[in-house]
C-alpha cells in the first residue's frame, strides 16, 4: 500500500514494521528478513567490542538503505541512557535513538521517569527520540512534553513472544496521544501484529518473534503483511458487531414460495 | 605504560596514538565508537589523539538488539 506513510522525524516511511537485529542464529539471514519484511527501520544496541577474540560485525549484515535505530539497551540510569545515545550518535548513523532504560533484571520493565528525563535530555540535543515504556497515559504524557517523537509501549516484557497483554492501555494511549504509538515488545505471533495495527498502532517493533523463528525469513514476510493487513482494516473501518444472527443473503424470493 | 581498555590493564607504548592502539589490537578504526575518560573521541581525531598514563578507553561497536 502506498500513500499511507507516517513521520517520524521528518523522515516518513511507508512500512510501518520495524524489524531488531539481535537473537538471529546467523547474522548473514539479515539482508533476507529486512526484505522479506519489507521493514525500512532496524534496530541495533551499543557494547564493547570484545577484545579476546574476533567476532562479526552485524553492520555488514545491514543493508544501507536502512534506518538504523540504536537503543540504549544496557542503560540502568537516565544517566547512562544519555551517554549511550550520544555514543551512538557519533557512530555517524544519524540522531534516531530508542530510549531503554532498565533496572529490573527478572522482567526487563521499562523506567518511566528515568525515560522522560532521559528523553528531555537527548530531544533538546536533537535527537529523534522514540521512548520505550510502559503502556501508561501519565508517563506518555510526560513523554510528549519531554520532546519524544512517538511512544513505544510494550505488549509483553522483552523477548516473552506473549503478545498484546496490554492491549487495553495501548488502546487508551492511541485514543489519547497525538504522537506515533509503536508497539514495541512482546509480540510473538503475526496476529498479534495485526490486532495492534487494527487498534489503531502507527507501527510494530518485531525481534525475537522473528529471529527465533523457525524460518526467520518466511516469519518476517508474514510479519510485514500482518502489519499492512491490520493498517488497512484500520483504514477501512471494521464493520459493527451485534449479538444477534444478520442474515448476509435477502430473505425473500425463495425457491417455491408464493408468487406475489 | 598502562591505559585501561574496556576494563582490561594494557602495556602499550609511551606516545601511542589511539589509532595505533586501536590498530594493534586487530579493530578496524571505521567500525567503533571510542571515549576516553568519558568524552568521546570524534573518528577523525583517532590518529592525532596521544594517549595518557592511566587514560580509560571505551571502545563500542554496534551489535544486534532490540
Amino acid at each position: 500500500m502506498t500513500g499511507d506513510g507516517f513521520e517520524i522525524g521528518g523522515v516518513v516511511l511507508e512500512s510501518r514494521l520495524f524489524t531488531g537485529t539481535g537473537k538471529y542464529a546467523d547474522d548473514a539471514v539479515i539482508p533476507e528478513v529486512c526484505a522479506a519484511s519489507g521493514s525500512q527501520v532496524v534496530t541495533v544496541a551499543l557494547r564493547r567490542v570484545d577484545l579476546g577474540s574476533a567476532t562479526g560485525n552485524v553492520m555488514d549484515h545491514i543493508p544501507k538503505h536502512m534506518k538504523l535505530l540504536p537503543n540504549t539497551s544496557g542503560a540502568r540510569t537516565a544517566d547512562e541512557a544519555v551517554r549511550i545515545a550520544r555514543l551512538a550518535r557519533a557512530m555517524g548513523c544519524g540522531d534516531w535513538i530508542k530510549i531503554e532504560v532498565i533496572s529490573d533484571n527478572r522482567y526487563l520493565l521499562p523506567d518511566g521517569y528515568a525515560t522522560c528525563k532521559a528523553t528531555e535530555i537527548l530531544a533538546a540535543e536533537g535527537f529523534v527520540v522514540l521512548p520505550y515504556v510502559n503502556a501508561d497515559l501519565y508517563v506518555a504524557r510526560s513523554l510528549a512534553d519531554a520532546g519524544a517523537a512517538a511512544i513505544m509501549p510494550l505488549g509483553a516484557p522483552i523477548g516473552t513472544n506473549r503478545g498484546l497483554k496490554t492491549r487495553e492501555m495501548i488502546r487508551i494511549l492511541i485514543e489519547e496521544m497525538d504522537l506515533p504509538v509503536i508497539v514495541d515488545a512482546g509480540i510473538g505471533r503475526p496476529s498479534e501484529a495485526c490486532e495492534a495495527m487494527e487498534m489503531g498502532a502507527a507501527a510494530c517493533l518485531v525481534n525475537t518473534a522473528i529471529a527465533t523463528a523457525g524460518d526467520p525469513v518466511v516469519m518476517a514476510r508474514a510479519f510485514g503483511r500482518a502489519v499492512r493487513a491490520g493498517r488497512e482494516a484500520y483504514l477501512a473501518g471494521p464493520g459493527v458487531s451485534r449479538g444477534l444472527a444478520s442474515a448476509s443473503s435477502p430473505l425473500t424470493g425463495f425457491l417455491g414460495g408464493e408468487g406475489a | 605504560m598502562i591505559v585501561v581498555v574496556n576494563g582490561t590493564r594494557r602495556e602499550i607504548d609511551r606516545g601511542a596514538t589511539l589509532l595505533g592502539l586501536l590498530e594493534g589490537l586487530g579493530i578496524n578504526p571505521d567500525t567503533v565508537v571510542v571515549e576516553r575518560n568519558q568524552e568521546i573521541v570524534p573518528s577523525v581525531a583517532f590518529a592525532a589523539v596521544v594517549l595518557n598514563e592511566g587514560d580509560h578507553l571505551e571502545v563500542l561497536r554496534f551489535v544486534g538488539g532490540g
